[in-house]
């Protein structure tokens, strides 16, 4: 079965564009257009020469030797903690701002929970000179000051999402509410490969980059251009998408996705949604999604705040519905150990979230002449704090 | 069941200042839908629309969150809903609309959902993350199976094309968005507001059109009844529910609906 998105937006059968018909015109407009722009020439030139000069692309492909040889296996670390900004987030963000460019817009708006995405954002903005309003859930704020800090340092206001759980999802629905306010001259940066078709597919493009990158580098270091294993972690699923983009269709290529087990599946504190979710409707999109038997959604837990999120993007639903994609559930805990272990094995403090990946070593079955790459998706400055206070290490 | 839907013989029987008035159900208090609802109609509104509180509404501004967070803290869900609805008809003649988001009807089941509607006696259905397109493949066929009337909404950029589409593929009326915005965030209506009303009035569609979203008083009510054949009130309504003497709550949501009719309200303290 192929992987692909069909006209309408669906991955088998999650995905679609579920908005207010207010928005339909915003939603219409990208649908129609941001192919043809993203494929222009002069288009692919910009966004690669700033992903080169700006972002720094391409990120390493790293053997970690310590690494593979605890684990016993060949083991390639993609450093997108390298990029701008400490992750992978920067990718979409840099397609989105010219995107809005070509469409004519004048203001910017996202969401973000930890703050890697709002921090893409607002550097962009800077970059362009582009007016940038992130919103931000009232609880994350407080959580995560040095990012809103740096947002604000790049001019960047920051609002906050004072509503239901006060978190990433109600972030997500303050920036649609606003966009629906403001739908003429604003562009709505998604974070995520989530929302209404065509944000999955155009958010994974972008960071499609990251296999782009994998392929090239591994032939150059392997021989061949697919891996045995490809591992990322997966909130929205943004890192993950682009790790897999151009292996989707590989049958070769084992796709191993990580999700945030919170304290346990069961313990009514997590994030593993593949798992626990049901077929549902959020934020524009059909897929699987932590929910009560009343159809509310639930608020998730991780450590992580990148991977706190009800849903998942609908592709990797997909991936998971048709059994192309192997998911595991990961805890705090052990994404905690995880995280300490690649500090002290190899010298890189990974983001809790990328921790996840790492982990999934443990949770998988391969061979010792196994070639796995592991999406390190970004890195652990933002998470110190989080990591003194667990203290162990 | 009534042969013709109490939908259809209201718009024959009334062309102009029709009155539909939005709440949450399950606000303030959990068993307060049905003696709202009954006050709506004794104050002489003439559609009710039963919001179906949901944990993330994105089209609606702080007001009917708020009341939506309050009525699921309160208990509400769809199995209450139908409960407290069973016996409306026994009090209540005006067309009821349901009105919320897909994902909890979807968990309710589709069809176990139209089938409830069709029991207690509700009319018809207003969801605004129900795209036409999703409409007609998945869901129309159902909701007329068990007579429920579908009304999409179109906003002012909503295209000319869009307009006549949407016309077409209803048959209650439209509900016409008032300016660029969510409920409740705008009050007042504008002269380039008039003018979008104006053009969607000229272009000689069938169905009856309502206008919604920063309807909030006699005044906004007249000049929207102008251009259309009647207004839809939510979060102002809502705020006179917050702000009601609880022992006189009835007298308090007849006293609004009257001025919304006929101008002798203070709304400055009382929403």
């Amino acid at each position: 079965m192929k992987i692909e998105v069909d006209k309408n937006g669906f991955y088998g059968k999650f995905g679609g564009a579920y908005i207010p018909e207010m928005l339909y015109p915003n939603i219409e407009e990208l649908k129609e257009k941001y192919l043809g722009i993203i494929e222009d020439e002069d288009f692919k030139k910009k966004f690669s020469e700033l992903l080169r000069d700006y972002v720094g692309r391409p990120t390493p492909l790293y053997f970690a030797a310590r690494l593979s040889e605890k684990y016993k296996a060949k083991i390639y670390l993609k450093r997108e903690d390298l990029c701008h900004t400490g992750a992978h987030k920067v990718n979409n963000t840099i397609g989105q701002i010219l995107l809005a460019q070509k469409l004519g817009k004048k203001r910017i708006i996202a969401e973000t929970g930890a703050g890697q995405h709002g921090v893409a954002t607002a550097t962009v903005c800077a970059l362009m000179g582009m007016e940038c309003t992130v919103y931000m859930g009232e609880v994350d704020m407080e959580r995560q000051k040095p990012n809103v800090e740096r947002m604000k340092l790049l001019g960047a206001t920051v609002v906050p999402a004072t509503s239901g759980s006060k978190t990433l999802k109600d972030a997500t629905n303050e920036a649609m509410r606003q966009w629906i306010n403001n739908p003429v001259d604003t562009h709505y940066i998604i974070g995520s490969v989530v929302g209404p078709h065509p944000y999955p597919e155009m958010v994974a493009r972008f960071q499609s980059v990251i296999s782009e990158e994998i392929k090239i580098q591994l032939k150059e270091k392997e021989g061949r251009e697919n891996p045995d294993i490809v591992i990322a972690c997966v909130g929205g699923g943004s890192n993950a998408a682009g790790a897999f983009y151009h292996y989707y269709n590989s049958p070769d290529v084992r796709l191993v996705a990580a999700e945030a087990a919170g304290l346990g599946i069961s313990s009514g504190k997590s994030a593993a949604t593949t798992v626990l979710g049901k077929l549902g409707i959020l934020h524009g999109s059909r897929t699987l999604l932590m929910q009560t038997e009343d159809g509310q959604v639930v608020e998730p837990h991780s450590i992580s705040a990148g991977l706190d999120y009800p849903g998942i993007g609908p592709v990797h639903a997909h991936l998971f519905d048709v059994g192309r994609g192997e998911f595991v559930a990961v805890e705090d805990k052990d994404a905690m150990k995880a995280g300490v272990e690649l500090s002290k094995l190899e010298g890189i403090i990974p983001a809790i979230e990328s921790a996840h990946a790492i982990h999934a070593l443990n949770q998988i079955k391969y061979g010792p002449d196994d070639v796995i790459v592991i999406n390190l998706s970004g890195r652990g400055d933002k998470d110190l704090e989080t990591y003194i206070k667990w203290g162990e290490y | 069941m009534m042969k013709t839907s109490r939908i259809d013989h209201l718009f024959k029987d009334k062309q102009e200042n029709i009155l539909a008035i939005y709440f949450t159900a399950g606000y303030p208090e959990l068993e307060d839908t049905v003696p709202v609802m009954e006050a709506i109609e004794e104050g002489g509104a003439d559609i009710i629309e039963v919001g179906m509180p949901f944990s993330d509404p994105v089209a609606d501004g702080p007001t009917i969150q708020e009341s939506n967070k309050i009525a699921l803290d309160n208990g509400m869900s769809l199995k209450k809903l139908f409960e407290q609805l069973a016996k409306m008809r026994e009090t209540v003649t005006l067309p009821v609309i349901l009105m919320g988001y897909l994902n909890p009807i979807i968990q309710y089941g589709v069809e176990e959902f139209c089938k409830k509607c069709q029991e207690v006696g509700v009319d018809g259905l207003i969801l605004p993350d129900l795209p036409m397109q999703q409409y007609l493949e998945e869901y129309k066929d159902i909701f007329s199976q068990y007579g429920l009337k579908n009304t999409f909404l179109i906003s002012p950029q909503t295209s000319e094309e869009r307009i006549k589409a949407i016309d077409q593929n209803s048959d209650g009326f439209i509900y016409m968005v008032s300016s660029h915005s969510i409920t409740g965030a705008k009050s007042g209506i504008s002269e380039e507001q008039e003018r979008y009303f104006e053009r969607v009035a000229e272009l000689g569609i069938q169905n009856p059109r309502l206008i919604g979203f920063g309807i909030s008083d006699h005044e906004s009510f007249g000049k929207a009844s102008k251009h259309a054949h009647g207004a839809i009130i939510g979060s102002a309504f809502i705020k006179v529910l917050n702000n009601a003497d609880r022992a006189n709550l009835k007298r308090d949501i007849g006293n609004f609906i009257k001025g919304i009719k006929n101008g002798e309200y203070d709304y400055t303290s009382k929403a």
